[in-house]
């Protein structure tokens, strides 16, 4: 009877062993970042390297957005006239275009192409320093690791995810309007006065916030997962790359859960 | 008198997730003095040095520095603690993404209200002193193994600490820059009222500073006493390491038949001429 018993709750043990994994992962990060946060406002010395951080994660980021942008502008143009042009209603391309793009689509592609681009390269630098004992220096030395390294990149990250999400839109809807408007006819007077029509401010502050939580999360776990590369199977350089592989593929994995999240919460 | 803080280690056992690297340690390094410690590769000398400066928690056991017990010190009084350590490691551990003088000045900068330009003149003072005066404006990846290594020696002498832990100060260097660096480990000592702890495979150069003398192995304290204490000791182990001797074997070691060239898979007798 008991080996009865035993083999029914087998899989319940392992389904509560990986919950309480998840848990304590969940936990651990959450105290993670909240600690990143405090120490981002400790002393002038962090205006400075939030600078750099803003200059590598924003700056840098720009012409690949703004690539990106056009391009997903470009498409959605084009296909939303073939559609919207098959009822005759291709006077609604640029609420189409708008909405697609604010709500959805700029949030999302800006983070994920920031995870590939400053993402990585985050958890990569602090795995590396991890592993060379740079950090063990750093503590000696009484600079606490958290402080110099994660709470500048978290800064930079709440400042530039949101803005180079604007950058997105503002593209991307220039995109639609080239494809739909330029190229393939559409009213330009329509297009832009349905883009301004169809954008409340809830929708602009929805986007916004998005933008903000996916530059947390994503600046959390690449960091986290990097901080921590020395406590996962593979210590050395293998570690490294595994641990940045882990950290962009849970990412994006989370970026288009809290996607779905936030999006069901907001409208 | 001195004032500088000794280090107690009571029943250390240290190791990793559990398990035991060496065990069972009662050791007193003296304040103000020049301490070697000496052992096989990888008998865990850094592990130790690891766990003096709380980098790691002991399986066992408490560590004490200048009286104080370093795990259970608060936070804060820690960090007073290591803002009066000097740290040089194995591998010299300096930041990539700094320059030397920057990777130098950064404590400095990070816990003094000096100004720019005397933390520069501390700093050109300081890589003078390791010889490394002319490299000021280099990364770290473009410095020599040896360089690297004077350089985290300038870096953890910056802040004049009162305790200095070396691990292998001089491995990678050669002859003429160990004498000069052990020359300078002796200077400091004249000079500043510091407790030193050298982590050391280099006989020639423990014979020549130590003042006292700490040999592990064997997964425990083998030995602690005066280099001269040392030198008596008639413990086999200890011989060997001192007389700089190999293990006596009586069956040849060297079994395997060499590789036959006709097997590689690039011709190379045909290609250089050969036979
Ligand atoms: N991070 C680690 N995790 C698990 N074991 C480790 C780790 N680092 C070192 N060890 C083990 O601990 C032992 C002692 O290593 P340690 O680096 O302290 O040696 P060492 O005495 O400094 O040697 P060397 O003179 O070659 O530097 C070794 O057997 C090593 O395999
Ligand atoms: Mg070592």
């Amino acid at each position: 009877m008991s080996r009865v018993l035993e083999g029914v709750a087998t899989p319940f043990n392992a389904l509560g062993t990986v919950c309480l994994h998840v848990l304590e992962e969940m936990g651990a990060l959450f105290i993670f970042f909240l600690d990143s946060v405090r120490l981002m406002f400790a002393g002038w010395g962090q205006f400075a390297k939030t600078v750099r951080q803003i200059y590598f994660i924003g700056f840098q980021s720009i012409s690949v957005i703004a690539l990106i942008g056009l391009f997903t502008g470009m498409v959605m143009g084009m296909q939303l006239y073939f559609a919207l042009s098959v009822f005759g209603a291709d006077g609604f391309l640029g609420t189409g275009v708008a909405l697609s793009m604010v709500r959805e689509l700029a949030p999302v592609l800006t983070a994920i192409m920031l995870t590939g681009r400053a993402g990585s390269a985050m958890t990569a630098e602090i795995g590396v320093m991890r592993i060379s004992e740079q950090i063990d220096a750093l503590t000696i030395m009484d600079i606490n690791p958290m402080r110099y390294l994660v709470a500048p990149k978290m800064a930079a990250s709440i400042i530039s995810f949101p803005i180079l999400t604007a950058l997105f839109n503002l593209i991307a809807i220039t995109g639609g309007w080239l494809t739909g408007v330029k190229l393939l006819g559409a009213n330009a007077g329509v297009y832009w006065y349905r883009v301004e029509a169809a954008l409340s401010w809830d929708d602009i502050y929805g986007g916004f916030l998005k933008a903000l939580m996916f530059g947390v999360l994503v600046c959390t776990i690449c960091c986290y997962e990097g901080y921590y590369t020395h406590t996962r199977g593979h210590a050395g350089p293998e570690g490294v790359s595994q641990s940045t592989t882990n950290a962009v593929v849970k990412s994006c994995v989370i970026i288009l859960m809290a996607d779905y999240i936030l999006t069901s919460l907001l409208w | 008198m001195t004032t500088a803080p000794g280090i107690e280690l009571k029943n250390l056992t240290v190791g990793y997730s559990g398990n035991p690297v060496v065990s069972d340690m009662n050791i007193e390094i003296p304040g103000g003095k020049l301490t070697m410690v000496v052992g096989g590769s990888g008998c865990g000398k850094s592990t130790l040095l690891k766990h003096i400066l709380r980098l790691n928690a002991p399986i066992e056991g408490s560590i004490r520095i200048g009286g104080h017990d370093v795990f259970s010190l608060s936070g804060k009084a820690f960090r007073c603690l290591r803002q009066r350590m000097g740290v040089l490691f194995q591998d010299g551990a300096l930041l990539g993404s700094l320059r030397l003088v920057d990777n130098v000045a950064l404590p400095l900068r990070e816990h003094t209200s000096l100004k720019e330009s005397r933390i520069r003149d501390i700093v050109r003072h300081k890589l003078e002193l390791v010889g490394l005066g002319h490299a000021l404006d280099l990364y770290p990846n473009e410095l020599s193994g040896g360089m690297r290594k004077r350089a985290g020696l300038a870096r953890a002498l910056v802040m004049d600490p009162q305790v200095l832990f070396c691990d292998e100060p001089t491995s990678g260097l050669d002859p003429v820059m160990s004498a000069e660096l052990d020359q300078l480990l002796l200077e400091m000592m004249g000079h500043f009222d510091m407790t030193m702890v050298v982590v050391t495979h280099d006989l020639a150069s423990m014979r020549s500073i130590a003042d006292y003398v700490v040999v592990l192995g064997d997964g425990r304290c083998l030995f602690q006493g005066t280099v001269e204490e040392l030198e008596k000791q008639q413990d086999p182990y200890l011989r060997r390491f001192l007389d700089r001797k190999a293990h006596e074997r009586d069956t040849p070691r060297l079994t395997m038949p060499p590789i036959d060239r006709t097997k590689m898979k690039l011709n190379c007798t045909q290609l250089l001429d050969e036979g």
